[in-house]
């Protein structure tokens, strides 16, 4: 009769991966902190503000347990109740200048021994933590049209420059038509823009309205150089304004061809995320015509050909010169503040040509009026008759009208706006520059920072007993066989654990939490199916030896079988599936795997250990 | 412990008339539901918005339909969602900015008090398109998959016993939402995907079986080695599908309402899951008209075990 017995090998195996797996769930049991970060893109955070954020705290007599400088970058604060810290974020908010940004955190505690072996806790998914998700839309039609429209001017200066004839370049719709005299300017205007245009256009001679014209199309390569560029930017954008914002790990990434994802965990004021993100502002200067009547233009319609119609925020028209003397691409930094009547301002400080035309023209009309313009553009998505439709409403309104008290140059302030939580958002918007493209907001999914601990709580209480359950009912049922699919199933969970806190970016979520309960009902079934082949055995008469051996490899191929095709489902799930269903799909594949290593090694190695050696041992099963 | 006596000699094949008249009925209400009545499908793949909010005691429903059409949003459709103090506030795409309306809506209820913010799902129209198409997508490629790699390891005509079976799963799974107007959402579709797995795995163990046993015994009949295969394999069915069952009556007990449907999906699933594996799986091998000559080509390995 031979003898159960795994080689020394193998039992290493059983108890080492389980162990080491338990240090990597380790950092798991530690709760994470509530915290504030404290970051800055534009100031070095040091000694001095450390002291000056303590002194905060002190004197609101907020209690915290760890103040940490990470480099010169940021500031952690530490706090023992999610209450202090909602309290200290708004008190340092209040104080400190906004040049720094504070952002709610959950930091995570995990003890320094463990640190030191890189064992990290889960990444918990905005489900979990609170936060909020969107899904951006990049407006491609906006950009291309603005390519045909760019590469039209160009088309007319080339032509201008090399002193080429032709009737007119205009767009239409997807092809720039630049119509020609006859034939023979013709050849010269194609051989002029097939130079300088043969990698971004087909240029092909034709017709348009019966004239001889020149017909450029973008071609693919040049399109899709213009998707990619357009989603770069305006993810630059994206981050410098999440930055603005003051968001502890943000994640932003661009998903599919033309969306991108921005993740802001901690968020709650969705209302400004949203203000913040998809809008457009940006400011213009331009001179009051004081010799035209505003109020004769706006009830007759008639405007003088050198002016424009604008209305002031409390409703009065105003004449504005069509001519701007500044425009808001020249800012380079904005902060907000208050004027010397404590009204909210902007504070606007010019790069060196925006300073040196300003300085000219403000210089030449010192005495004379001078508006402001603030523009704001906002996309949306509307259905109407079951269609879908994408809107962008633009507002210019004048915020400001003031007389030009002396010549204005590199700094600056302009007032006018209504709230501070508008001078805020302007100078932020301001500071981060502006989108390349509109951008829609396709989807959106926020979760209360309530809600995300309730998850929690009772994803880990079903967890606990479902767990529970099917551990007695294995015991009860299998006996001492029972007893070692049990801690087959104890290893199962912790290398789960331990698995998705080591692969980086795998984010523990509400439905993947469902994964690891279904994993824990399914992980036995690979114990179930040896356990009864077992006793199938026993019942046909076989020796105990002989019956472990045989419910064993005879299982094997049919667990193989069974766990592949379950594996294909999370596969496929995985691949189509969005944000948590993800997660769902992960646990769900990671805790096949790993029982397919408790279940079928881990089981045999204990079961040999106790039964093994034993010449005729009397099987609890 | 044992569920089941040492010797089991149920003739489930004989009954197989009974499972087919079962199934015929269930697919009919089904399928009939689905197009008659289709799914309650949920923001997710329907667009549009929704909010939970959480107030500190039980809420009036009728105060805060009121309030939302005084603000001009009387389309609404106004729930509790688990408790007496938690509401769910549904709205569909309409022609106006649809992604700033849960702000307004949220302004719009604080006016009537205290309240928290719990949950926002917005969905944009198309992006509810492609969800969609991508779970039906997702579903096909699955169903594929599996077909292809069952038909690799054992043979075409399991294959289609296979898919037979998953299909009356799904399609009874899904009847059973669109019947009882559960809301059908991403989680119910993940649900599903699980169903399918879940399920196969059942058939494919009967399946190892019946193929060991058409090699094992081959003076019985087709109906015989059925039988016997599906008896010898009912205990482990019945373990699996019971602990399974049992995490998740834990999950849609304890686990909260925000898969409640999830939870419901998947334990539906797995009793069909376990009555077709049992039933209709082999009904369809006996349709199919398999039999021992089928599985020749590698000769069976561990015949000198046998006492």
């Amino acid at each position: 009769m031979k003898a159960n017995q795994y080689p020394w090998w193998k039992n290493l195996l059983v108890i080492g991966i389980p162990l080491v797996a338990a240090f990597y769930a380790a950092p798991n049991l530690y709760p994470s902190d509530p915290s504030v970060q404290i970051s800055s893109s534009r100031a070095a955070i040091g000694e001095a503000e450390q002291q000056q954020v303590e002194q905060i705290l002190k004197l609101k007599a907020l209690p915290y347990h760890g103040i940490e400088r990470e480099g010169e970058e940021s500031l952690l604060v530490r706090f023992a109740d999610p209450e202090d810290q909602l309290k200290a974020a708004d008190a340092l908010r209040g104080a400190l200048s906004d040049r720094f940004s504070v952002a709610l955190h959950l930091a995570p505690a995990t003890p320094g021994w463990l640190e030191a072996l890189n064992a990290h806790p889960m990444n918990l998914g905005l489900d979990l933590r609170g936060g909020v998700h969107f899904l951006l839309e990049v407006d491609l039609n906006a950009s291309i049209g603005k390519a045909y429209q760019r590469h039209a001017m160009d088309v007319r200066t080339l032509l201008r420059e090399q002193e080429i004839r032709y009737r007119g370049v205009r767009v239409q719709g997807e092809e720039v038509h630049v119509l020609a005299r006859d034939a023979d300017t013709l050849e010269q205007i194609e051989e002029a823009i097939e130079e300088d245009y043969f990698d971004t256009f087909d240029v092909v001679a034709g017709e348009v309205e019966g004239q001889p014209s020149v017909l450029m199309r973008l071609t693919p390569g040049a399109r899709s150089e213009i998707r990619r560029n357009a989603i770069g930017q305006n993810m630059i954008t994206l981050r410098k304004r999440v930055n603005e914002l003051g968001v502890a790990e943000p994640v932003i990434q661009q998903q599919g061809r033309t969306r991108i994802a921005v993740q802001l965990p901690g968020v709650q004021d969705t209302a400004r995320a949203k203000e913040i993100l998809g809008a457009t502002a940006t400011l213009e200067f331009r001179l009051v015509d004081e010799q035209a009547d505003p109020y004769l233009a706006a009830e007759t319609g008639k405007v003088p050909l050198a002016d424009e119609l604008y209305y002031e925020r409390d409703g009065n028209p105003v004449l504005l010169k069509r001519r701007v003397m500044l425009t808001g691409e020249h800012i380079i930094d904005a902060s907000s503040g208050f004027d010397e009547r404590g009204l909210p301002a902007v504070h606007i400080t010019l790069d060196g040509d925006g300073a040196r035309q300003f300085a000219k023209v403000t210089g030449e009309n010192v005495k004379r009026l001078m508006g402001v313009v603030f523009i704001e553009q906002r996309s949306d998505t509307v259905v109407a008759n079951g269609e879908t439709r994408r809107v962008t409403r633009e507002s210019r309104e004048v915020i400001n009208v003031a007389r030009i008290q002396e010549q204005l140059s590199k700094r600056f302030q302009i007032t006018g706006l209504d709230t501070s939580r508008e001078s805020r958002n302007l100078a932020l918007l301001l500071r981060a520059g502006a989108l390349a493209t509109p951008m829609y907001i396709v989807e959106e999914r926020t979760v209360g920072p309530s809600l995300g601990q309730q998850n929690i709580d009772l994803g880990a209480l079903s967890v606990l007993i479902g767990f529970l359950l099917v551990m007695v009912f294995m015991a009860l049922y299998y006996r001492l066989f029972g007893l070692v699919a049990d801690l087959a199933l104890v290893a199962n969970l912790v290398l789960i654990v331990a698995a998705m806190s080591m692969i980086p970016g795998a984010t523990l979520t509400l439905p993947g939490i469902a994964g690891i309960v279904l994993t824990v009902g399914m992980a036995v079934d690979a114990n179930v199916l040896i356990f009864e082949r077992i006793r199938e055995e026993l019942d046909n008469g076989n020796s105990p030896q002989a019956s472990i051996q045989a419910g064993y490899s005879k299982a094997l191929s049919t667990i193989a079988d069974a766990n592949i095709t379950t594996l294909i489902a999370a596969i496929v799930l995985f691949a189509f599936g969005t944000g948590p269903i993800k997660g769902f799909a992960v646990t769900l594949s990671i805790g096949i795997v790993a029982s397919m290593f408790t279940a079928i090694m881990g089981t045999r190695a204990v079961i040999n250990r106790v039964y093994g050696t034993r010449r005729s041992p009397n099987l609890a099963v | 412990m044992r569920l089941l006596p040492r010797k089991l000699k149920i003739d489930f094949m004989g009954r197989s008339r009974h499972a087919m008249v079962l199934s015929g009925i269930l697919l009919a209400l089904s399928i009939g539901s689905l197009l008659y009545q289709g799914l309650n499908l949920g923001v997710d793949f329907e667009g549009g918005t929704l909010i939970e909010v959480g107030y500190p005691g039980p809420a009036e429903l009728d105060e805060i339909r009121a309030q939302l059409e005084a603000s001009g949003f009387d389309r609404a459709v106004v729930q509790h969602f688990g408790s007496a103090q938690d509401v769910l506030v549904r709205i569909k795409p309409d022609e106006r900015p649809q992604s700033e309306l849960s702000n307004q809506v949220l302004e719009s209820l604080r006016g009537g008090g205290e309240l928290e913010l719990r949950r926002v799902e917005y969905v944009g129209p198309q992006v509810g398109e492609e969800l969609r198409d991508d779970g039906g997508l997702a579903m096909l490629y699955a169903l594929g998959l599996i077909l292809i790699y069952v038909a690799l390891r054992f043979e075409y005509r399991f294959s289609f016993g296979a898919v037979v079976a998953l299909v009356h799963d799904v399609i009874l799974t899904i009847g059973f939402f669109s019947l009882t107007r559960i809301e059908f959402d991403l989680t119910v579709l993940a649900a599903i995907l699980a169903v399918i797995g879940y399920s196969m795995n059942d058939t494919i163990v009967v399946f190892d079986r019946i193929r060991e046993n058409f090699r094992q015994l081959r003076r019985h009949s087709s109906i015989e080695v059925l039988n016997v295969s599906i008896n010898q394999t009912l205990a482990r069915t019945l373990m699996t599908s019971l602990t399974t069952l049992l995490v998740l009556l834990a999950l849609f007990f304890f686990g909260g309402e925000v898969i409640h449907a999830f939870s419901i999906a998947l334990i539906v699933g797995v009793i069909i899951g376990t009555y077709s594996s049992i039933y209709v799986a082999g009904s369809s091998l006996l349709v199919l008209g398999v039999s021992g000559r089928d599985l020749e080509v590698t000769p069976p390995e561990d015949v000198d075990d046998r006492p």
